[in-house]
Order: structure tokens, then C-alpha cells, then sequence
């Protein structure tokens, strides 16, 4: 498989949403309407007393992985704007490496 | 020093002009100093991106100001100052006015006022973290000469008291998590080593930035090895990455410091080496921990005793571990020990300034008396008179409070305005939202105290209920996107950089603090303010690094300190050149001994807080009355306080006030998730929504704070529903510590009940 996609570490997924409102900068989306939306798997507590709470970052239609900017050779918005700095822009080769060392984490193409 | 090097603030690409700037406020935040890309076109912002070449936020943003384009053309946004006839206060009744005849107005009240009751019956109220709080105190005392600028929270209970009592054990600057915020290069810099832990005490730097710290650079850290301890009564989304929560009590941290310390002393954990040369008073902090070891905190604090023992054994030998201390420390009247037993945990176990610990800033300056930093610029220029000085409310009562702090104590200035003998005759809300915002313990005393003032002002780039309900002038201000100005983290106390703020663009009729504080300056002082000639020279004069151009200034970008650890072996932390701290006996003081002489011990100690279901002294029957624990306060990433409800996007992310509670707690109370609750306890009441969740323990809940509705019926009594949803109605003023810190937003008590109206109801 071949192609562009992005590299999500969901581990480090702070929930800040940075990323829906840079993305709707960039494309000048209405407020509701996103390219790339944070979806939440709410706080419940393990056996074991850890806590599970992610975040999880999914992308729409809308997304064209900023086609235009990674185009001039900049990263897509959401990916600058990310605070956490989890979301990784690649080829989908090299980001499958990334996956096979990184626990909790995925890739994701619009 | 170092800068940033091709660094361009200022670019044009075909149609568009993009302008490099550091953001602070308004848009209110804390001096974090982002980088922004503001897209110019035609004399308008186009579009709002991140800078990927600031060393510490590269190119990252929060939704704050990515929503910034709302903020600044927000149809509500006032552009240009306003009158209103004195009786009008609290109606909507405003008429649009030029600035000449706002300052007309501001100079012939403030000279009537002063010639009739002096300097001091004009008092300059001043918000949190913003822009503003450089200006406010400047504002008073060398535009109007008055001792009086106020921070209304009760026992000034944010950063003050860290900072003070800082200054008090080691002589200034703070201490913050060593983040390589000072390197270019940043987390590869050689020297440089991740923390093996950071506690994160208090404190969700995610959301608030604390003081200027970029906040997510905790998680920078976390990936490159940094484990954490969460010590917190809720269980935030950082909290479940930890290694260890501890999810304590509200209000009991100070017995979990205290026995920490026990723990490691008695275990011999701690740097021999860092307390024989640089400690004082080891010993006597040794004898008086021992009375609260783990076994005791535990049941205090409601933790496993084999957690604290843990928690204290990975701090004490995980070399080296940071430690980030938050608003909890402050708020709470057994604060001062907790800020006692934190800065001593740091600097026995040789966390101090070192890389991967707490590094220092350095002292605020070599004045014996920190507090006359700035007001000795006004005794210098003959504006501030030292007699008048001499009457600033609360002074002489809390001396350990005001040696360092140049304010008034808030909880004597409410007294005194309450019908004490000290006349308030002017009010300046300087980006202070008193009566509803934030900091105001019973906000609605404050709006009954103020609220016959002989006359008032109001500065903000929004209406919100302060102004509405108490200013005769508003004066409008200009968001960071349209002035020239100057940010550093921390305020200077312990700054990663220096960078400009860059004016993009003009909106209305509005001007910042500054000039603002220049104009007026020329009417009341013109024989001092006249040497400025605006915004850029006083900047220069006065605030940017000495023998630069504003131009030059800018140009540079990111301006870097150099990192330089172990201040203490370097005679960098006193005027002297000495080595060791700028303190009485020159060392660190685990045993304060400038304490005694403001009544307070000088060694740390636990105390119950005052409203919990285990104090005593409490009466029983307000204890079965309001059987929850209440503490309040999180932050969110869609405000900054009070600001930013009327920005669409981000009210979007929180529409309304949330209470979070235990499952427990609601299905006995048959609350579900999303009801509207009512909130009660013997000091006010207020309403807002259940939020339903497992993160807070049973018999505690969690209130947001700083709720208004924008879209609300202005005139009074509502306020825009000022008091509707504000859980600062149910915190009272006064209770606060010896030195004078403290409150009780962290640990108070409540009950709640389903609300059955299912609509807000204005009143």
C-alpha cells in the first residue's frame, strides 16, 4: 500500500482539540464541520486501579491532509497545531514502522 | 543571551502580510508567549497559524487563540470608550464617547478625589495572569499616586503566596520544572536531562499554562522518560498517564508534605551534602516532622500510608526529579506550610537547580524590601509619596504578606470598604471582572462594597457584569493582535525568554494598557509621563533589554537567557556576589526565621481546613447540613476565567458549568448526568450541571468556576446571570493563614440537590 496518511500516538492524546480548530482555519470551515474530530473514550477505572481515558483523533471527509500546504512542503495544520505533538504526516510505509515500536497508537487516512 | 537567528517578524507573500508575534492578552492568558502567524489582508487578520519556529511551542496552539479571529471581531466587542450617568449603574444605558473626554472625565474625578480624600481613596483592582497585571500597580502608583492596587482574591490566593514565601526561605525567583526551556536546541542540549519524575502537585499544566509555563511540554518530557506523580482529588486526563495518583483529601496536602519529608529524613533519602552547605534549620525540621509520619497522613488524607512511603522514596532518589507545584498550594490557609514543606522537599533531596529539578530565576532585586521594586520607581519620580505608601490597606497588619508583595491585602481592603473608616472614593477595574469573575471570594460583598464609589472605571475589551455594574467610564482595549508590547514567562521571576508583541492590525477605537497608562500618566503627572513619547519608547525606557531598539527587539525573535545551574555555589543569587541565598542566615531556610516576627511558626505544620467534615471546631450542624466536600477551580481549555463565554467556538467546547460527582454520590442523590444542580452551603448558592463521573472520589465534588452568561440579560440584578452559576458565592473572605494567605476555594463543604427547573432561570 502507498500514499500519504497520518500517524496517530493516542497515548499522548491530551483531548485540547487544537487540532479541530487549526484544521478549521485552514480549510475556513463552518463551526460545524470538521476535517479531523477528537472523539472520546470516557475515564472508567481497571481492576488493577489504572485508568482508561482516551482520545482519539478521526478524520472526515473534509480532510485532504492539506494536500495545498504539504504540497509547498509544510506539514498538514493538524499536525503543526497539535499540541502533544501526536499526530505524525508520512508515507504509509514509514509510518507503519512508527506503529510496530509505538504502543497505543494508529494510522488513519481520510 | 541568546536570539533567534533569520527570525522575521514581519513578511509579505503576494496580497497578504504575515506578522510573527508572542501572545499574552487579552485574549486573557498567563505570560506563555506563543508563537503566531497573524495573516494580514487589507488591514485585516485572514488568518490565525502557529510560528513552528518558537523554540518552545513550535508551531503548536491552543484553541484560545486559534479562535483568536473571533475574539477580536466579535460583534460584541466594545471600540470605542463609553459614559454613563452615575445613576445608571447596572442598566445598559451607555453612550459612546472619545477618548479626550474619557480622560476629561477620568482627570477632573481623580483630582477632585485626591484633593478631597487623598491618593489612597483610589484603589486599581487587578485580574489574574494577564497583561494587565504589570500595568495595574503601575497604574496606581505612579499615575495616581495611591498605595492601593488590589488583587480582590481572598488572602491573595494565587502565585503570591508561592512567590512570597520563596522569597522568604530562599531569598526569590521560583522554582519551576526544568522543561530546557532556556536552549535553542532545547531537549537535545548536552547537559540537559530529562526529569526521572515530576510531581505534578496541585497543578494540570495542560490547561492553564501556569505562570508563562507552556504546559504541554510536561508530555514533551513524559516521551522522552519523564515519569509522573499526580498528587490531586482529581483524577485529570495527565493524572492517568501517571505512574502513581495520589488522590487525596482536598484541603489535607500540607500532611502529605510533611510526612514525606518524615519519611525521607527518617530513612536518610536526603542530600547530606545540599543541607550541611546550603540548608538552616535541618535539625529542627527533622524533630518537628516526626510527629507526622505516613501512618498519620494516610488516615488525614484519606491514602494507602504504603503510597506516601512510595511516592516520597521515588522523589527523594530519582535524581534528579522536578517538582510542579499549583494554585492548591495557595489556596488553602495552611498553604504557607505547604509552600514551606515543597521548597524544603525540593532542596533536601537536591532537586534545586539542577538539571532535570526545579531551576531558579534570579532575585527580584537587590532591595532589601522586594515590595518597593515598583512603587520606589514612583517614590523616585515624587508621584508615590512614602506616607501615602505608608496607608496601603493591610500593610501593617500582614508585614510578612506586604515586604514582598506590593498589593493590598484583599480581605482588609473589603473590610475597609465594607465601613471601615478608610473611604474607597475611585474604582479602576484594570481587566478585572470583580464581581463575577474569578478571584472573588463572595463576589456579591464585593459588588455591595463597590458599588457606591464616587465614581469608577472600567478597562476591558468586552462589557462583562464588573463594568455593568459599577463603571461610569469604559475604557476599551486592543486585543495582543493590535499593540506593540512585551512578554516573558513568569513575569520575570524565573522567564525562559523574552520576546516582542507585534501589532498586526487596527480595530475601532481602542488602545492598550500602556498607552493608556501614558495618557493618563500626561494628565495627572505630566512633569514625569511627558519623557514618554508612546507605546515603543516607553518600551524601550523601561522594559525591553537595555540598549535595544524595539525594532531591534523584535527582529530578534525568542530571547534566551543562559541556563546556568547551581546559582547557589555561584553567587548568582544575591546582590553581594556571596554564595549561597539571599535570606538572613544566606542559607536556605527550612526553619524560617523571619516567621516569628509575623506570628507565625516558623517550622511547617498541619492544620485541618476550616470547613471539612473532620474539623472539630466546626459546627456540627453545618457539617450534616452540607456533607460534601467542595473544591473548585480546574481549569478548562475553552476559557481563561471568566473570559472567552461569548466566543461561539469555544463556549461550544463547555456550553454551561459542569459539577463533577462521583457515581455514588449522584445515584444517592438521584442526580443523572446533565441535570441541573443546585449547590448550597451557608454562604451563598448557585446553579450548575452534574457531570457524572468516576475521576472524583465519593463525598467530594468539583465545581467550575467563573461562569457568566454573555448572552444574559445585562442589566442589574442579573448581570448577565452573574451569580446564577459563579461557585464563588459559596467562598467566603477571612480565612486565611498568619502571614496572610490562603482561602478556602480548594476545600470548602456543600450540599447538593436536582435542580427541577430545567432551564437557567434569570433572575
Amino acid at each position: 500500500m502507498t500514499g500519504q496518511a497520518l500517524f496517530i500516538d493516542y497515548e499522548y492524546c491530551s483531548g485540547c482539540r487544537s487540532c479541530e480548530f487549526a484544521c478549521r482555519n485552514e480549510h475556513d470551515l463552518k463551526a460545524d464541520q470538521w476535517g479531523i474530530r477528537v472523539l472520546e473514550d470516557k475515564p472508567w477505572q481497571l481492576d488493577d486501579g489504572t485508568w482508561n481515558w482516551n482520545y482519539i483523533p478521526t478524520l472526515s471527509k473534509l480532510c485532504d491532509l492539506c494536500a495545498e500546504k504539504t504540497s509547498r512542503g509544510e506539514e498538514p495544520s493538524c499536525v503543526m497545531h497539535c499540541q502533544a505533538k501526536v499526530i505524525e504526516y508520512g508515507d504509509y510505509d514509514e509510518l507503519l514502522k512508527r506503529l510496530s515500536e509505538k504502543a497505543m497508537s494508529y494510522i488513519i487516512r481520510p | 543571551m541568546q536570539t533567534q537567528e533569520g527570525y522575521e517578524w514581519k513578511t509579505e507573500n503576494g496580497d497578504e502580510t504575515i506578522i510573527r508575534t508572542h501572545a499574552w492578552s487579552p485574549p486573557g492568558c498567563h505570560p506563555v508567549g506563543c508563537g503566531l502567524q497573524l495573516h494580514v489582508k487589507d488591514g485585516k487578520i485572514t488568518k490565525v497559524e502557529g510560528d513552528p519556529t518558537h523554540p518552545i511551542t513550535r508551531g503548536a496552539l491552543c484553541p484560545r487563540c486559534l479562535a483568536l479571529k473571533e475574539f477580536v471581531y466579535h460583534p460584541d466587542r466594545i471600540l470605542t470608550p463609553m459614559k454613563r450617568a452615575r445613576e445608571d449603574r447596572g442598566k445598559d444605558r451607555w453612550e459612546r464617547i472619545s477618548w479626550d473626554e474619557a480622560y476629561d472625565i477620568i482627570e477632573k474625578n481623580a483630582k477632585e478625589i485626591i484633593k478631597e480624600y487623598g491618593e489612597e481613596s483610589i484603589i486599581v483592582f487587578g485580574g489574574t495572569g494577564r497583561q494587565a497585571n504589570t500595568y495595574y500597580p503601575l497604574m496606581a502608583f505612579m499615575v495616581f499616586g495611591s498605595p492601593n492596587a488590589c488583587y480582590a482574591q481572598s488572602g491573595w490566593s494565587c502565585y503570591g503566596p508561592r512567590a512570597t514565601i520563596t522569597a522568604h526561605l530562599m531569598g526569590g525567583g521560583y522554582p519551576e520544572i526544568d522543561n530546557a526551556c532556556r536552549y535553542q536546541d532545547r531537549y537535545d542540549h548536552p547537559g540537559w536531562e530529562a526529569p526521572k519524575y515530576i510531581l505534578l502537585w496541585g497543578k494540570e499544566p495542560l490547561k492553564s499554562n501556569p505562570d508563562g509555563f507552556w504546559g504541554h511540554s510536561v508530555i514533551d518530557l513524559m516521551k522522552r522518560g519523564t515519569k509522573l506523580i499526580v498528587v490531586d482529588p482529581r483524577v485529570h486526563w495527565l493524572a492517568t498517564r501517571a505512574e502513581q495518583v495520589v488522590q487525596l483529601r482536598p484541603g489535607t496536602d500540607t500532611a502529605l508534605a510533611l510526612a514525606m519529608l518524615d519519611h525521607i529524613i527518617e530513612n536518610d533519602l536526603y542530600d547530606h551534602d545540599f543541607v550541611d552547605r546550603w540548608c538552616y534549620g535541618f535539625d529542627d525540621l527533622a524533630e518537628r516532622v516526626k510527629q507526622y509520619p505516613p501512618s498519620w497522613a494516610a488516615s488525614i488524607c484519606n491514602i494507602p500510608e504504603e503510597q506516601i512511603i512510595d511516592v516520597a522514596t521515588k522523589y527523594a532518589t530519582a535524581k534528579h526529579s522536578a517538582l510542579g507545584w499549583g494554585l492548591a498550594v495557595d489556596q488553602n490557609p495552611n498553604g504557607v506550610q505547604l509552600a514551606q514543606c515543597l521548597l524544603s522537599l525540593m532542596a533536601i533531596t537536591g532537586n534545586l537547580d539542577v538539571p532535570g529539578g526545579c531551576t531558579l530565576g534570579t532575585p527580584i532585586a537587590g532591595d532589601d524590601d522586594p515590595a518597593r521594586d515598583m512603587a520606589s520607581w514612583g517614590f523616585d519620580a515624587g508621584i508615590l509619596k512614602p506616607e501615602v505608601w505608608k496607608k496601603r490597606l493591610g500593610a501593617e497588619e500582614y508585614p510578612g504578606f506586604s515586604m514582598i508583595m506590593n498589593q493590598t491585602h484583599p480581605d482588609l481592603t473589603l473590610d475597609a470598604l465594607e465601613g471601615g473608616d478608610y473611604q474607597c472614593r475611585m474604582a479602576y477595574f484594570h481587566s478585572s471582572n470583580v464581581v463575577s469573575g474569578a478571584i472573588a471570594a463572595q463576589p456579591d460583598r464585593w459588588y455591595e462594597a463597590l458599588k457606591d464609589v464616587d465614581f469608577a472605571i472600567a478597562q476591558e475589551p468586552f462589557m462583562n457584569p464588573t463594568a455593568m455594574a459599577l463603571a461610569d467610564v469604559f475604557l476599551p482595549l486592543t486585543t495582543f493582535a493590535e499593540h506593540d508590547g512585551h512578554v516573558q514567562p513568569h513575569y520575570g521571576l524565573n522567564a525562559a525568554f523574552e520576546a516582542a508583541i507585534n501589532k498586526a492590525v487596527d480595530v475601532g477605537d481602542c488602545k492598550c494598557d500602556i498607552e493608556i497608562m501614558i495618557d493618563l500618566g500626561k494628565r495627572m503627572h505630566p512633569e514625569f509621563w511627558n519623557q514618554y513619547e508612546g507605546v515603543i519608547d516607553y518600551l524601550e525606557k523601561r522594559v525591553i533589554p537595555k540598549g535595544m531598539t524595539f525594532d531591534e527587539f523584535r527582529k530578534a525573535g525568542i530571547i534566551q537567557p543562559e541556563e546556568v545551574y547551581r546559582k547557589y555555589e555561584k553567587g548568582m543569587l544575591r546582590p553581594d556576589g556571596q554564595v549561597g541565598f539571599l535570606t538572613p542566615t544566606g542559607r536556605f531556610e527550612l526553619y524560617a526565621t523571619s516567621f516569628p516576627s509575623f506570628g507565625e511558626d516558623p517550622l511547617p505544620f498541619y492544620m485541618e481546613p476550616p470547613f471539612s467534615p473532620y474539623n472539630e471546631e466546626l459546627d456540627p450542624k453545618i457539617k450534616e447540613k452540607y456533607p460534601l466536600i467542595l473544591t473548585t477551580g480546574a481549569r478548562t481549555y475553552a476559557s481563561f476565567h471568566s473570559e472567552h463565554r461569548q466566543i461561539p467556538s469555544l463556549r461550544a467546547m463547555v456550553p454551561d458549568p459542569l459539577l463533577e460527582m462521583n457515581p455514588e454520590d449522584a445515584e444517592r442523590l438521584g442526580i443523572k448526568d446533565g441535570d441541573w444542580v443546585l449547590i448550597e452551603n451557608q454562604f451563598g448558592e448557585c446553579r450548575q450541571r452534574a457531570q457524572v463521573t468516576p475521576t472524583i472520589q465519593p463525598g467530594v465534588v468539583h465545581a467550575m468556576h467563573a461562569w457568566w452568561y454573555p448572552e444574559k440579560d445585562p442589566n442589574a440584578p442579573s448581570l448577565f446571570g452573574a451569580y446564577e452559576s459563579n461557585i464563588n458565592t459559596l467562598l467566603p473572605n477571612g480565612y486565611i493563614g498568619k502571614i496572610g494567605f490562603g482561602d478556602t476555594f480548594k476545600a470548602n463543604l456543600c450540599s447538593v440537590t436536582k435542580d427541577e427547573r430545567n432551564e437557567k432561570v434569570v433572575e
